[in-house]
């Protein structure tokens, strides 16, 4: 590529000094010394290493934007381009094809499916399903929960103990787990989302913590640290087990086929494929509806959006109360496919990685979600040797994504409508 | 209702009540300029914690004993390198987005707080570190109804939080870059307008804020001894109800609402049930953006239509 | 309160901690007029139209708005601190904290009075068309289920919804630009645009503030037509803060002077021409302006 002017090496140089000698000020004591007891071991290594790879960084980086094309770049990212445009009202997705045959090939797969693949996609739906709940509280009503996997948690200790206590079963969990999720969500909606919209994320990343410490710390009620078990699902009262614990029946004997030890997670998997259709639906519904428009508006303009008659707080409560649900329902799968719940499934990082997903698949659509839910649940069991640097990983991911496509998290290509002349006398 | 354990925890509400509040000057600075929850400060608090732990070693290594030249050196070796890890992360993580959506600051800020606890865990380990203690001895008051004990070590953090806060206080009251500070919080594009360099200044705020956590950092590290990469998640949501208490923006408020949170949450501790005093300060939290959103000391706020 | 009076003030008092924005401010809007409300910069305008739209909550005073068959005190929408009286009806008690609850600036809309904005506020990065939809919330079928399963009555309510929205489209001259976004739209697109997506709301009344700032000759004489156009053939009373005397003077049946926060004329644009309180106002910058 040819440059119009050339390339200021001596910049790039003092931008690579000031690098290193930020690197080495910041990474120096922390990476160098490691603590052991009250002594410590030298590893200059480690920050030689890091202070080289800040700089030949800074270096690519300060010589890239003195190019063209580069130049191009910072001024798109500092005038913060939208990107966003509307579609044609006969535009017609190449999704319509597409859909079908991934539907094709999921009623396929649990036929040739080993447990351990089936037990991955289970997961991988069940982060779909976060993910699909928090990209309406996120991405469309553009209220920041950091306290999602909250929701998440009292679906999943919603059947644990629901069971324990009441003899809920799976079934009846599904519904009673969206309501308290959503109702958890109203109570702890209302009075903070009337505030200015910053605080929500506070108090949300509070709640997240408040209710992984009361389930860790009500011993007689959740069983703390120990957790809790989880029934087996039922279908139609038939369970899956190799014989029959409540006195029901085994599936294998009632329809008089071979016991597959494999028929709960297929029978998990069946559901939850299509509850994740119907989430999709309905979410692909919302965007399109009053109410969906509504929260993009508040999105864009609260201020506007009050003067237009709309109430605000209502509005952004029924987003983050349907999201609640969304998380209830994903709980309610995840302690049936574990088998058992307690606490530590419910940190904040489990907040952080659905966050990511919604960032990262944001990308306006909701087919970014599906694929970011995939991609960031199932890469640590493909790259194990990953796992001590997953949450690095997702926060570098948040910040390169902010800095670079911040208007991920906005719906990139809106409905266009067909146009309507001569209304007007 | 005087007795023991009462003045015990009102000690140690005091204790950890000025910790509090000078971690929550670097939120409230900071969301009065920018108007922006800067989600990893609290854990650039723990990254204090840490480097206050290292100093120590490393200095006792080297042959201080003696404890005023041990913790004047481990106070500004530390100061100065989360000084500098406030000035970095503003400068390649919020900078960047000052002309983004709303939402992006944010985001990117918890994606800073993943980065530092991450990095922390895989560059130090998990497990929980710890200091010795570095100052013996206190008081002790006997009387009727039980004892108070005032260690040494708690009157130097009072003491020493109470310095950092008046020499703060004097820096935005009497000096130049105290009055930029307070003009770009006023009005940032007049401020700039004036010829303010507001970039340069929001800088400074954040290298304030990090000063302050890392005064924090020293302070308790001396006090409880151990932390972990975890440390800075749980005290940073006290810290921001601390800033939210007092009212945000607002420099004595964040002073005044750590005080009265510490107390509150000690005595809770120590009167009701210690294991919940979390959710209790998170209940706090909640009840005053109900019932009192511009905290003690704030503004009222106006939306500006 | 008389019928034909749509908005009446009385003794509008704003402070802002120790600013005494308004003072004492008093006028009647008359049903189906054009009303004008002027004066210098920083005179307290945009306070009164915020304080009459519900976006700040007045110290003291009353502002009732009798529109859409029924009267509102617009302050009791907005949820005000509890009084003595509150504690010995329980009815009024629940009211107010019925109104602390889910009171607030959108009542004022629902009561029938629109407004728009100094500085424009669109939904940037939606289409035109779905500004003018949103703007409808409060007419179009919000069940959560018709909309999932698309049934019959919600379609229609969304075709009628868009018909509304079209129509408003071609009375602001933005069919063409249906599907643009709204950021897209130039200038002066984005003001009327934002005139249209107010009137969707349906109101009686409606609040300009200085429509015609940022506007050239023509489009501010298109601009005067359409007001017009709303006051006869929509049955609309229109309030609006201009700094254009020449428009103002040719549009308005009423007009008030605000100064420092008080009331220094009111009447006929004649009258209001030859105040000489009010040319002292302007300080001189009148004989240009006004003539």
């Amino acid at each position: 590529m040819a440059t119009s002017t050339p390339i200021d090496f001596k910049k790039v140089a003092i931008d690579v000094v000031v690098a290193a000698l930020m690197a080495l000020i910041v990474f120096g004591p922390i990476v160098g010394v490691v603590l052991d007891g009250y002594s410590f071991n030298l590893q200059p290594s480690r920050v030689a290493w890091m202070v080289l790879a800040v700089m030949v960084g800074r270096g690519v980086l300060s010589v890239f934007l003195q190019t063209p094309r580069g130049a191009a770049m910072l001024h798109g990212l500092e005038s913060g381009g939208a990107g966003v445009h509307v579609r044609q009202p006969d535009y017609k997705s190449r999704l319509r094809w597409i859909i079908p045959l991934l539907i094709v090939v999921a009623l396929v797969f649990p036929v040739f499916a080993s447990k351990y693949l089936l037990v991955v996609v289970i997961g991988g739906l069940i982060y779909v399903l976060l993910g699909l709940g928090l990209n309406i509280v996120v991405g469309l009503a553009g209220l920041l929960d950091l306290g999602y996997v909250a929701f998440y948690a009292i679906g999943a200790y919603g059947l644990a103990l629901g069971y324990q206590y009441l003899g809920l079963g799976f079934w009846s969990a599904i519904p009673l787990a969206a309501i308290a999720a959503a109702l958890a969500g109203c109570i702890l909606g209302f009075p903070v989302l009337r505030m200015h919209g910053d605080y929500l994320a506070i108090v949300t990343l509070g709640f997240g913590e408040i209710i992984r410490l009361v389930l860790n710390n009500w011993l007689d009620f959740t069983g703390g640290p120990n957790g809790v078990p989880v029934p087996s699902p039922t279908f139609l009262g038939l369970e899956f087990g190799r014989r029959a614990k409540d006195g029901g029946v085994p599936i294998h004997e009632f329809f008089g086929f071979e016991y597959n030890a494999n028929a709960k997670f297929i029978f998990l998997y069946a559901v939850l494929f299509l509850i994740v259709l119907l989430v999709l639906y309905v979410k692909h519904r919302l965007t399109r509806m009053p109410v969906g428009r509504a929260w993009e508006a508040l999105r864009e303009d609260e201020i506007a959006c009050r003067a237009m008659g709309l109430n605000h707080v209502l509005v952004k409560l029924s987003a983050f109360t349907l999201g609640a649900s969304t998380a209830g329902i994903a709980g309610v799968f995840f302690a049936s496919y574990q088998g058992f719940v307690n606490p530590t499934s419910f940190t904040f990082f489990e907040s952080a990685l659905i966050l990511a997903i919604v960032v990262l698949g944001g990308m306006g659509s909701t087919v970014g979600v599906v694929i970011a839910a995939f991609v960031l649940s199932t890469a640590p069991e493909l790259l194990r040797s990953f796992a001590d640097y997953r949450v690095l990983l997702f926060g570098m991911l948040m910040v390169l994504m902010m800095i670079w496509r911040p208007r991920g998290l906005i719906r990139v290509s809106r409905t266009g409508v067909a146009l309507r002349k001569g209304v007007a006398p | 209702m005087m007795d023991g354990i009462f003045l015990q925890q009102m000690i140690n509400g005091l204790t950890l009540g000025s910790v509090y509040g000078l971690i929550a000057i670097g939120y409230t600075m900071v969301y009065g300029i920018i108007g922006m929850i800067n989600f990893a400060h609290g854990d650039v608090y723990m990254v204090s914690c840490y480097l206050a732990a290292i100093g120590l070693a490393v200095l006792s290594y080297f042959g201080l004993e003696s404890f005023p030249f041990l913790i004047l050196g481990t106070l500004i070796f530390t100061i100065v390198v989360t000084a500098v890890y406030g000035l970095v992360i503003e400068r390649v993580a919020y900078k960047p987005l000052r002309n983004s959506t709303r939402l992006a600051p944010l985001i990117s800020a918890i994606g800073i707080s993943l980065i530092l606890q991450n990095y922390v865990q895989i560059a130090q380990g998990s497990r929980q570190q710890g200091v010795p203690t570095l100052l013996e001895g206190g008081w002790r008051f006997d009387f009727a109804k039980g004892f108070v004990q005032i260690s040494f070590t708690k009157l130097f953090i009072i003491i020493a939080a109470f310095v950092g806060m008046a020499v703060l206080t004097y820096i935005i009251k009497y000096t130049k870059l105290g009055r930029m500070c307070r003009a770009t919080q006023q009005d940032r594009k007049m401020a700039s307008i004036l010829g303010i360099n507001t970039d340069r200044v929001i800088s400074y705020v954040f290298i304030i804020g990090a000063a302050m956590a890392a005064l924090a950092g020293v302070l308790v590290t001396m006090n409880y001894g151990t932390f972990d990469f975890y440390a800075g998640f749980i005290i940073g949501i006290k810290a921001f109800t601390a800033a939210v208490l007092g009212g945000i923006g607002s420099l004595p408020g964040a002073m005044l609402g750590g005080l009265i949170l510490g107390v509150a949450e000690s005595q809770f501790s120590g009167l009701v049930n210690s294991d919940y005093k979390d959710v209790f300060s998170f209940g706090l939290l909640v009840l005053i953006l109900i019932f009192r959103p511009q905290g003690l000391l704030g503004r009222p706020l106006v939306t500006k239509v | 309160m008389s019928d034909d009076i749509i908005l009446s003030v009385e003794h509008l008092m704003m402070h802002f901690g120790g600013i005494k924005a308004l003072s004492d401010v008093n006028l009647k809007v008359k049903r189906n007029s054009i009303f004008a409300l002027i004066g210098p910069n920083g005179a307290g305008k945009t306070t009164v139209f915020n304080c009459l739209t519900g976006f700040y909550r007045a110290t003291a005073g009353n502002i009732h708005l009798n529109a859409k068959g029924g009267e509102v005190n617009v302050l009791r929408l907005l949820g005000g601190p509890f009084e003595g009286p509150d504690f010995v009806s329980p009815s009024r008690f629940a009211s107010r904290v019925y109104y602390k609850m889910f009171g607030g600036t959108h009542l004022v809309n629902r009561a029938g009075m629109a407004r728009t904005f100094q500085n424009i506020r669109l939904f940037k990065e939606m289409s035109v068309v779905e500004n003018l939809l949103v703007a409808q919330h409060m007419w179009v079928n919000r069940n959560l289920l018709a909309g999932i399963f698309n049934t019959k009555g919600y379609r229609k309510a969304e075709g009628s919804a868009l018909d509304t929205a079209f129509y408003w489209l071609e009375v602001v001259d933005l069919v063409d630009s249906a599907n643009r976004l709204a950021g897209e739209l130039s200038y002066g697109q984005q003001r009327r645009l934002e005139i249209a997506r107010a009137m969707c709301t349906r109101p009686q009344i409606i609040c300009l503030d200085e429509p015609a700032a940022g506007l050239n000759p023509q489009e501010t004489e298109a601009l005067s037509g359409m007001i017009r156009h709303l006051r006869d053939h929509h049955d609309m009373t229109v309030v609006l803060i201009e700094h254009d005397m020449g428009m103002v003077m040719s549009i308005s049946d009423d007009i008030v002077v605000l100064d420092h926060g008080n009331v220094i004329a009111a009447g006929k644009p004649e009258a209001i021409r030859n105040d000489p309180k009010v040319i002292a106002a302007y300080l001189g910058a009148d004989e240009e302006e006004v003539a």
